[in-house]
């Protein structure tokens, strides 16, 4: 039974690498197919370097992704806490309805009607394009608040309501007993939400796809590089980012159980 | 009391401008386009034209259904075996489970066409055998396996995380109360895994519903999906703006009526079947 | 004369969501004075401090401090500190940095703030774990360094919020001692709050017992337990016998059917009256010999003495003694005319003294719920 269990966890996790593996397979290959591997080179690593558009579009996609972490996490973690201590059920319902609808509707459906509001909105101005990089940052900030609220609330909801009060009693100001008690209190969900809204912006496809207009990013660019015939290149682009994600994730991991055997080595007394 | 609420009303307002703006403001014009012709006029003819999509529809909304059950089928076990592992390999797993989502999906879709194409991997090994080529890519097969490849994650880590946390001593008690193992899988391990399995059948299904890039890579031109319907017409131009909002309304009221009926499922408590 | 109240409250309301908590509310309390704030869940003791602590504005009435009114006053800047019912430290701190939290936002020099934080720590005997983070603190120690963080602060008046709630039965008894100890030394204003009549009764100079959102009495612990005002007061503050009664004349009372010479007067010709009797207060004779005779129904035996229920027409009454008896036993009760004390009648009177349903009750008791208190925020 363990053994078959053990089999069963390999097969799935051979499924969700396969195509993975092939994928840093032919980033390797010599000739420019993709189906017939006819030798090893890494020129598709060394012709990317050199990949003007690929380069902007790394560029653009960092910067939208730091900008939009930066600031749902702010405008979010501001909005968890005056939701937390909303009185008034009724307007707290409606407000986390609200902000639920982004994560649960389609992407396209999202991308969809925020295009037609910027066009909108481009039209009201007399703008020629309305579409560009402050319009792919305003989405990308709007679909990345719903994650920051729902990670930094349960912190808030976890936290103790009397360690403000403590705060208060103790001479802080409102505003200081926040940065002073609470922020180091809700740390772990501000950051948690932070490192999601980054992740999902820098892996955005479909809601920068109707909203970016020129302002090209690293997925869009794949997408227009998988139109037509795919070379190895976008493989080799693709697992350099792998490889990117695969270390920051070990990182993460060691810092982890780092800081786990730190706390349980303090907990001897 | 007062200036306490005003402070309050500084910090929410931000954002409740903000998903006013962009989450309300956004649907209303969507709303508003699904209504109107090009010229402005209002107009219901945009619903009748639905009809034509009545196929793109059913397609959607049949692959998804296979590719969330599926998914759900293969999650189910690979959740419960990882949370009889040791915690460090648990964490390990997660990692391991985790890491593909964090890569592009369009090129993990794509790599799929290397794998399944007639001269692809499966092909050519076939070939050795001096069996194929069988075709196996732009079927229906096809864009089903991309969708469970793509959202499998979705639906491993909610499952996994609900099991996780299942107090241990409800299966002691269950063991004590002289339950063998599948019993106790099936009165307790089972209907308290329950929320996770819910909140994984939404992730892989509104994605799924709605996906065009799967379809267009792996499905070929055979196999219009509602989200390639909608995407095709947005490229048109700003005449066909209406036809599509008004196909993207009923995508989002479809999406709508099913999270209703999944929370339905959520809420009463009898054990009943979960699909 | 110059008034030496330091807080007071003046005909204070409070209402939650339409519910009055607090009621027309009236409380002085002096300077330097350990006052207890005593009442069961609900009662409102803990808006009343959040009142005082500045947590919470009174939709009417006056909250006056050392005679200015503070109501818009916010907490930060009031001289009262708190001791919260869960301690609330702050986690990511360690032990010095918590007690020298207060002095840090008043921005003192780090020498004087290290001096203070040893002198504190030394006064609540926790010198040497400044270091040491406030998770791997055992409950009495997290709740001397929730002291030492609020008295670092000099404050006029202390306010504590059931601190003691959280700690297991040895450990209370001695944080009760040094509580009161420290209260002494340092001149300081205690209002404590607190469900348990007995830490109340030990360690206060005045308890103001509440019911409703109103107090019931305010007085030394002794009038309290002596001379308790209505039959609420009776019940809550340690046990008690309550019948109905009538005063026929000055010292004189009818009640169980019988007549009894009593200490008390200024009442009506035949008012109707409630009559308490402690059960210690009673001795139990031989049936001919005792003013009132009944049978004994439940004997339960406590180490100091018996806990034994007599059933007298009907009504149970309990009583202490140090002598053993068995159920079924007829015997005679004896009350002297100092054991009986007269009340008037009350909307309490009827509600409380009648121990027939006794088991029920130390259920009842013993899972007393400190954690739910006022949900006043």
């Amino acid at each position: 039974m363990k053994a078959l269990a053990r089999l069963y966890v390999a097969l799935i996790i051979f499924f969700l690498y396969a195509p993975v593996l092939v994928m840093i397979f032919f980033s390797f290959n010599e000739s420019s197919s993709v189906w017939v591997f006819t030798g090893f080179s890494f020129d598709w690593y060394t012709g990317l370097a050199t990949d003007v558009t690929m380069l902007n579009a790394l560029k653009h996609t960092l910067i939208v992704a730091v900008l939009s972490a930066v600031i749902s996490t702010v405008l979010g973690t501001a909005a968890a806490v005056g939701i937390t201590a909303l009185r008034n059920k009724f307007s707290k319902k409606i407000i986390m309805s609200v902000t639920q609808i982004p994560m649960m509707n389609a992407d396209i459906v999202t991308g969809i009607s925020l295009m037609l509001l910027f066009i909108f909105i481009g039209k009201l101005l007399g703008l020629r394009e309305s579409l560009g990089f402050l319009t792919v940052l305003t989405a990308h900030i709007t679909f990345n608040l719903p994650y920051v609220i729902l990670s930094v609330l349960p912190k808030l909801r976890q936290t103790d309501a009397s360690l403000r009060e403590a705060a208060l009693d103790l001479g802080c100001t409102p505003l200081q007993a926040f940065f002073k008690v609470i922020m180091p209190a809700i740390s772990t969900g501000i950051i948690t939400g932070f490192i999601m809204a980054f992740t999902l912006s820098l892996d955005d496809f479909v809601i920068s796809y109707f909203t970016c207009g020129h302002y090209q990013t690293l997925p869009i660019i794949i997408y227009n590089m998988t139109k037509k015939s795919v070379t190895p290149d976008t493989y080799a682009l693709s697992t350099i980012i792998f490889a990117c994600v695969f270390a920051l994730l070990i990182m993460y991991n060691m810092l982890q159980t780092k800081s786990e055997s730190k706390k349980a080595a303090k907990a001897q007394p | 009391m007062n200036k306490k609420s005003l402070g309050n009303k500084l910090i929410t307002s931000p954002y409740i401008v903000w998903a006013a703006i962009f989450i309300v403001v956004p649907l209303v014009i969507m709303l508003y386009f699904a209504f109107t012709d090009p010229s402005g006029a209002f107009t219901a003819e945009n619903l009748s034209h639905l009809g034509k999509y009545k196929k793109a529809f059913g397609l959607s909304i049949l692959y998804a259904a296979i590719a969330t059950v599926i998914t759900l089928v293969l999650a189910y076990p690979m959740a419960y075996f990882m949370t009889k592992l040791k915690i460090s390999s648990q964490r390990m797993l997660l990692l391991v489970v985790m890491l593909p989502m964090w890569m592009n999906f369009l090129i993990r879709t794509y790599s799929w066409i290397t794998i399944l194409a007639n001269t692809g991997i499966i092909n050519t090994l076939l070939g050795k055998f001096g069996i194929g080529p069988v075709k196996l890519m732009y079927t229906p097969g096809a864009v089903i396996l991309g969708m469970v490849y793509d959202f499998i994650p979705y639906m491993i880590l909610p499952i996994y995380s609900v099991m996780s946390k299942l107090d241990k001593s409800l299966l002691e008690a269950a063991e004590d109360l002289g339950s063998n193992s599948f019993t106790k899988f099936k009165r307790v391990i089972l209907p308290l895994s329950r929320p996770g399995v819910i909140s994984g059948i939404t992730m892989v299904f509104v994605p799924s519903v709605s996906t065009f890039y799967i379809s267009q890579k792996l499905g070929g031109n055979k196999t219009l999906l509602i989200g390639d319907a909608i995407e095709y017409l947005f490229n048109l131009g700003p005449d066909y703006y209406n036809v599509a909002s008004a196909l993207s309304m009923v995508l989002m009221v479809m999406i709508l009526i099913c999270m209703f009926i999944m929370n339905r499922f959520s809420d009463d408590d009898d054990g009943g079947v979960i699909i | 004369m110059k008034n030496e109240n330091i807080v007071e409250l003046k005909g204070i309301s409070v209402a939650f969501g339409g519910e009055k908590v607090l009621d027309d509310f009236n409380l002085e309390i002096k300077d330097k004075e350990f006052v207890t704030l005593l009442g069961p869940s609900g009662c409102g003791k803990t808006t009343t401090l959040r009142l005082i602590a500045g947590f919470l504005e009174p939709d009417g009435g006056d909250v006056i401090f050392e005679g200015r009114r503070i109501n818009d006053l916010p907490g930060y800047k009031r001289h009262v500190n708190t001791i919260f019912q869960r301690y609330a430290l702050f986690p990511h701190l360690n032990v010095y940095e918590n007690v020298a939290f207060g002095l840090r936002i008043k921005k003192l020099p780090e020498k004087e703030i290290k001096a203070k934080v040893t002198e504190m720590l030394a006064l609540v005997n926790l010198s040497g774990l400044e270091k040491r983070n406030i998770d791997t603190l055992s409950g009495g120690q997290q709740q001397r360094v929730a002291i030492a963080r609020a008295i670092a602060n000099h404050p006029r008046v202390l306010l504590l919020d059931e601190p003691l709630a959280a700690l297991d039965l040895k450990l209370r008894k001695d944080m009760q001692k040094e509580l009161k100890k420290m209260q002494e030394q340092l001149g300081i204003t205690f209002i404590f709050v607190t469900h348990d009549q007995e830490e109340a009764l030990t360690m206060s100079d005045r308890v103001v017992v509440m019911n409703n959102g109103k107090i019931q009495q305010v007085g030394t612990p002794q009038d309290i337990y002596n001379e308790p005002l209505n039959a609420f007061v009776a019940d809550f503050i340690g046990e008690s016998n309550i019948v109905d009664g009538k005063m026929l004349r000055d010292f004189y009372v009818e009640f169980s059917g019988q007549r009894f010479d009593c200490l008390d007067k200024g009442f009506e010709p035949d008012e109707p009256v409630d009559v308490v009797v402690r059960p210690e207060d009673v001795d139990i004779v031989a049936p001919d010999k005792g003013m009132l005779t009944g049978v004994v129904t439940s004997v339960a035996f406590l180490g100091v003495h018996y806990e034994i229920i007599v059933d007298i027409g009907g009504f149970k009454w309990m009583i202490q003694t140090t002598d053993e008896h068995f159920e079924g036993d007829r015997v005679g009760l004896y009350i002297e005319p100092d054991a009986i004390h007269i009340m008037k009648k009350s909307e309490y009177s009827g509600l409380y003294g009648d121990y027939s349903s006794y088991s029920e009750e130390i259920d009842h008791l013993s899972d007393a719920d400190y954690g739910e208190e006022d949900g006043g925020e």
